[in-house]
Formats: structure tokens, sequence, C-alpha cells
């Protein structure tokens, strides 16, 4: 007989989501992904400036408060064929890769590694063989005894202290947890350990962007960063040198700790390699541009179907017609007016219509999109294949290593196939970490080398002609594809979309009634215990949820923290 | 550049989404404390927005963190709510704030870093409305003054009295 599981909400997570799962013979047979999540920032911004948009975009999300920030401005100069001056990119640039590597270390171990790795197992480990182990894996410094004896002391207080409820939903000797109490432990160390990388990655985009959470340096036509080499007041040679110095700390962490312990986790939960793939159609967008236009990228994107990394067609530029004709989004399952059909985000409406959920009808705010009728994965995943689908040296070299590390450890070859799972989206994350963090030195040094040919400029004046103009912005955030869509009359904003990534794979059955990522890749999934069902939140974490974007608080009173419900 | 010294003892923060009507009433009242005094030595103040795991920076290693948000309690909407001590888990165990996830990984996490700061306090309103919406519901912003003072006598308490700025008529 089926079992039904409510979670709502997910915990650890960014927003609130709700999953549904239909349990048969402790396998999950269906799916529904609901999100509170109320799209309706046109509302706000309909009649503005455009210029002034990012000010407000930044702050319809609560984590990537940055990336609709720079979406937002990447919108309104397409829509201007506005071109920016390259210090601008560089430094948009590296605002981008140093939030994605803070974001991308943060998800893995401070919200997802809890769902594999069992705090109190750790207690009964031996820092001596943990540290013997530890050697074997990599050349990180911080993993001796010392170390891990300071870090199970103090894991050992708050067990003990009775405060370890303050992990909400932490499975702590789950049947599905298999992790040996040394490996354990060494994972709660860098979890530790990995406080004070996100904190220096999360410095660089203080510097630059003037403050976090919502920066304040950017601008229709580039940034507000003045260069100025001789002035104490913008951004000088010391400046620089110290972000360098930031940068330079970070890179053993990622290679040295964040590569090896995804590797590790993908050997021992080999099994989860099985499960969780889903919609295999992945989309993502070219990131870091290289010229003033947004023709040249260093991190190519792209399409591919399927699952073939042979279909790879690649998005090729800001002005990409490939992409921005292939977008729709549906409202048929959806709490929004739905009769018109999908929509192109250009003419997209948001007029609410809740029902109840309705598990064949209307049962999330989330809308679901789909590029050229299809449904598609976003995130670094999609990221990583297509990167390594075009052919891009450093993704293809840490993909090599990751694999290889994980077959060795694992004792038998692990195939690229493995990727298209739930543990293949953690592994992708850390590869498209180290990824990043390759290019976050390559556009310092460029932008280094810019200042040092003399060109100071920062910014070039927008002018709004009469009429209408059109634009989209497209960004490869840490959850993947984010896309704004603005449209301008006479110099006011008229109508304006955002298509974030947990729209892409949050979203509910689409106008066909077709499962979407979340949903699809629950499908298969084992479940030990409907009271306490660990795998579902692997399999959702595994996306790096964020369904912040402008929570909208619709059941307020509901007295419980987490419900699950098995019935 | 403040970047290699030691934090400030107290954070005040401001939560919320300004998009939504009062969800923002925290960020607004912070924006009024602003305005209206000066703060002393060892008192920062930042907007948080609704980021989680985000802070995770900012209030490591504080000794006091003082909280303003909309809290949904099921009292009637302008009433004015104050946790602290033992309660303050209440804030984080009840889905009465959509900022709540995020902010109790935040601190859960810092528990375990041993970054935590002792003392926390969460002060707020329940909204009238949360539309979208840059404008607080008129009920909310004539109860804001309430607010207002609280965290002001709260600052007091922790021993950082503010001073009205010149030209300022206090509350």
């Amino acid at each position: 007989m089926a079992t039904r599981i409510t979670v709502d909400p997910v915990t650890r997570i960014e927003g609130h989501l709700r999953i549904d799962c239909e349990v048969n013979d402790g396998q999950v047979t269906n799916a529904w992904s609901s999100g509170q999540m109320w799209r309706g920032i046109e509302l706000i911004l309909q009649g503005r400036d455009p210029r002034d948009a990012w000010v407000f975009t930044q702050r319809i999300c609560g984590v990537c408060t940055t990336v609709h920030a720079i979406v937002s401005v990447r919108a309104v100069e397409n829509a201007l064929s506005l071109e920016i001056p390259i210090n601008a990119q560089y430094i948009r640039n590296m605002i981008v890769g140093a939030h994605s590597v803070h974001d991308h270390i943060v998800h893995f171990y401070h919200l997802s590694a809890l769902d594999w790795v069992d705090i109190v197992s750790a207690l009964s480990a031996d820092p001596v063989a943990t540290a013997k182990l530890a050697a074997t894996l990599s050349d990180w410094p911080h993993n001796t005894v010392q170390d891990l004896t300071t870090v199970q002391a103090r894991l050992r207080k708050l067990v003990e202290s009775g405060q370890l409820g303050i992990f909400a939903n932490g499975y702590w000797g789950h049947p599905a947890m298999k992790l040996s109490p040394e490996v354990n432990l060494l994972a709660a160390t860098h979890y530790l350990q990995a406080l004070e990388y996100q904190r220096i990655a999360n410095q660089i985009v203080s510097i630059l962007g003037s403050k976090t959470p919502h920066i304040q340096n950017l601008a229709v036509g580039g940034v507000s960063n003045p260069i100025n080499l001789d002035s104490q007041s913008t951004l000088t040679i010391e400046r620089l040198s110290y972000i360098k110095s930031l940068i330079d700390k970070l890179g053993a962490f990622v290679e040295q700790v964040y590569l090896v312990d995804v590797a590790a986790v993908g050997a021992f939960y080999a099994d989860w390699t099985a499960y969780g793939a889903g919609v295999i159609n992945y989309l993502s967008v070219p990131e870091m541009p290289l010229d003033t236009k947004g023709t040249e990228f260093e991190l190519p994107g792209g399409y591919i179907a399927d699952g073939d990394l042979a279909s790879f067609k690649p998005i090729t530029s800001f002005q990409d017609s490939y992409f921005e004709g292939g977008v729709q989004e549906s409202s048929k399952h959806a709490w929004y007016e739905s009769g018109n059909g999908a929509l192109h985000p250009y003419d997209g409406e948001t007029v609410p219509e809740y029902t109840d959920f309705q598990d064949d009808g209307k049962y999330s705010w989330v809308k679901a999109p789909t590029f050229y009728g299809k449904r598609a994965q976003v995130g670094p995943l999609a990221n990583v294949l297509c990167m390594a689908a075009a052919g891009h040296e450093p993704t293809t070299r840490y993909l090599d290593f990751v694999m290889s590390t994980a077959s060795s450890l694992a004792g038998s070859e692990i195939p690229l196939t493995a990727l298209h799972s739930t543990i293949g989206r953690h592994a992708a994350r850390a590869i498209r970490c180290a990824v990043i963090y390759e290019s976050l030195q390559n556009q310092w040094s460029l932008l280094m080398e810019n200042i040092g040919s003399g060109d100071y400029e920062t910014f070039n004046r927008p002018t709004f002609p009469k009429g209408e103009q059109r634009g989209f912005g497209i960004h490869e955030a840490p959850r993947g594809v984010l896309s704004h869509w603005v449209v301008i009359q006479d110099g006011k904003i008229s109508n304006y979309q955002a298509v974030v990534p947990s729209t892409w794979n949050a979203g509910p059955r689409d106008e066909d009634d077709e499962l979407g990522p979340y949903e699809a890749s629950l499908i298969g999934n084992p479940i030990a215990d409907p009271e306490l069902p660990l795998e579902v939140l692997r399999t959702i974490h595994s996306f790096d949820p964020c369904l912040a974007c402008a929570i909208h608080m619709v059941d307020p009173r509901k007295k419980e923290i987490v419900r699950v419900k098995a019935f | 550049m403040n970047i290699d010294s030691s934090p400030c003892p107290v954070l005040l923060l401001g939560m919320g989404n300004i998009l939504l009507e009062d969800e923002g009433l925290g960020i607004r009242a912070l924006e009024i404390l602003e305005q209206r005094y000066d703060f002393p030595e060892g008192v920062d103040r930042l907007d948080g927005g609704t980021t989680g795991m985000g802070l995770l920076d900012v209030i490591s290693g504080r000794q006091h963190l003082l909280v303003l948000d909309a809290m949904q309690t099921g009292d009637p909407p302008g009433t004015l709510v104050r946790l602290a001590g033992d309660e303050v888990p209440v804030y984080f165990g009840m889905r009465i704030s959509p900022h709540q996830l995020g902010l109790s990984d935040v601190l859960a996490t810092l528990e375990l870093s041993g970054e935590r700061p002792a003392d926390v306090t969460v002060l707020g309103l329940v909204p009238q409305s949360l539309d979208m919406c840059l404008e607080l519901s008129e009920l909310i912003s004539s109860s804001l003054d309430s607010l207002v003072e609280a965290a002001v006598k709260e600052l007091s308490r922790l021993g950082y009295p503010l001073r009205v700025r010149p030209g300022q008529i206090q509350s």
C-alpha cells in the first residue's frame, strides 16, 4: 500500500519548500515539489527607472543577493546594446567568482554534509587512526591528531550538553548513515575549518562590493569602483594585493579538502550514484565575460539533451538568440492564472490564483520553465557537464581528479555516467568550485594587467531612447542559470521577469504534466523509514535548494518546526 | 576596511524583505534608529535583508546579537514581541518568521565552532499585511516607534545607551 510522506518545510535550505512523496515497498513512486516562492517583482518595478532595478532585485533572494544585482544590470545593458568597460567586467567577474566559492563551500559543508555525516558517530573515532587515514587522502596540513582531538572534544561537549537539537533534523544513527567513525570525524573537522574559508571568500565580495549582504558598487554601464592607484579612497594596489592574498588562501582548501572530501563521500556512498538523476537535459550559460560586449567568455555554457554530451549546443554570447528564444514558463500547476498556456518571459503574467494543494491541479507558487518545450536541470552539474562537453581544460582536469580519486577509494572504476545522480551533483559542485577558484585568480591577473596598461575606466553612461527596448541578462549563478527579462518603454520599466535557478529545478509539473527536476529525481529513491525520510533530504539538498526569493508567509501560525507526515 | 580587527561586541541586525510590505519592518526600524540616534562605539548595525548563512561572518564572535524582525505569533497586528534567553529557541522553533530557518542554521553552526553570541534577543512586531509593496501598512507604520523604543531600551540594558541626534525628537 502507498504511504504518503510530507516534509514541510525542508530544513537546512534557504527559503521554504514542501516535498510530498508516495512510497511503495520502500521506494518513492510519485513526488510533488511545492515552493512557497511568490513571484511578482514586476509589480514593484513597473514604471521605475531601469537604472534602479538592480537595487530592488537583489532583495528578492536572501542568499543570492549579488547574483540578482549583476544579472539585472546585464539585462538593462542588453536592452540598450550598451557595452561596459573591461575593468568593470573583471571587477564584476571577481565578485561572481568569490561569491560562488563562498556559496559552494557553505552548501556542501554547512547545509548538506549532515545528510551524510553522523556527528555522534565521530565521538567514537580514534584520532590517530583518523589522521593516518587523512594522510592517505590529502596533503592538507590541518588533519593532525591534535586538530582532530580538539574537534572531537568540542563535539563531545556539544553532545553532552544536550544541545544537539539545534541541528534541526540531524538524522544521527539513521540506518542510511554509512561512514566509519573516523571518516565522520574527519568530515566534522573540515566542517569547522570550512567556516573560516567561506568567510575569506565573502570578504572579497565585501571589499569589491562595499557591503554584504547587498553589494553597492554596481551601475547600469559598469561599476562604481573608481580606480586610482594613488588615492586611498579608491581601488588601490594595496587593496588589490590584499584581495590577491585572500584568493590565494582559498586554493589549498578547495583542492586539498573540498574536492577530496566529495570524492570520499562519493566512494563510500557509491550506491547513491544510482539514485536522483531525474531530468537529464542540462542547461547552463557562459560566464566570466572577457570583452566589453559579452561575446567571449572564460567559462563556456550551453545545452545538453538527454544526458548525451555529444549533443552539446553552445550558448555563446549575452545576445544569444538560441537562449533568448527557448525559454517559456507554464502556470498550469502553479497558483497563477494559466489560461494562456506557456509564455515567454517578455510576455509573462503573474496573476495569483490560489487553490488548495491539488495533486492533479495547482500546488506550488513556483512556475514550471521549459527550454524549447523540455524540462531542464540547471546548477553545477549542468555547468560542469557543459564545460566538459566544450572541452574546457580546467573542468576536465578537476573532473578527472575527482573521478579517479573516488574510483581508487571505491576500489572499482566509477563511470562518468555516475554523475547523473544525487551524489553526482555534490561532486560537480566541488569541481565547479575549483574551476571558479582558478578563474578568480585569472580575473584578478587580467584586471591588474589592464590597469597596468593605464586604463582606469569603469563606467559608460547609459542613454535611454524613446520607444520600446527589450533585453535579457544571463548569469551562471551558484545554483545555475539565472535570467532577468526587461521591457523598457520611454525610459521606464514596463515589464520585468526573473527566471531563477530554483524555478528550473523546483518547478511543479508543466503544461504537458511532465515532472520537474526535483520531482523526477525522487522517483526510485529508497526510503528506509517513512517517519525519518533522510533519503528525500539527501536528493533534494543535492540541488542546493534556494527558495528564499521573496518568500510569502502563507500559513504562518503552524507551530510545528518540521512536519514529517507519514500516512 | 575593518578586516582583521575583532568585531564590535554588539550587532544590531535588521531582518526582513522590504519588497513585502510589513515583512520589512525590522529594516525600517533600523533605518529610523540610525536617523534618530548617535550610536556609541561597540554597536554595529546591519541591514541583513533575508539572508541566512551569508550572515555567518558578521554574527560570529559577537557578545550580543539583537535582531529586529517581523514575527507572526498569532497576536493582533502591531503587538510588540520580545524573546530573550530561553525563549529565543522558540523564535527558531516556530514558523513565525520566514528568516528564522536561515538564522537558526547560522546560530547552530556558530555553536559548534564556539563563536555563538552569548546573548541573543529578538524584538519585533506582528505584521498586518505582507503584500508586494515597498511601504509599511498604516498600522505598522504607526506602531513602529514602540519597536524603536524597545531597541533603545535593550541596548541601554546591554550598557550601550544611545544619544538622540541634534534636531531629532525622541519618540
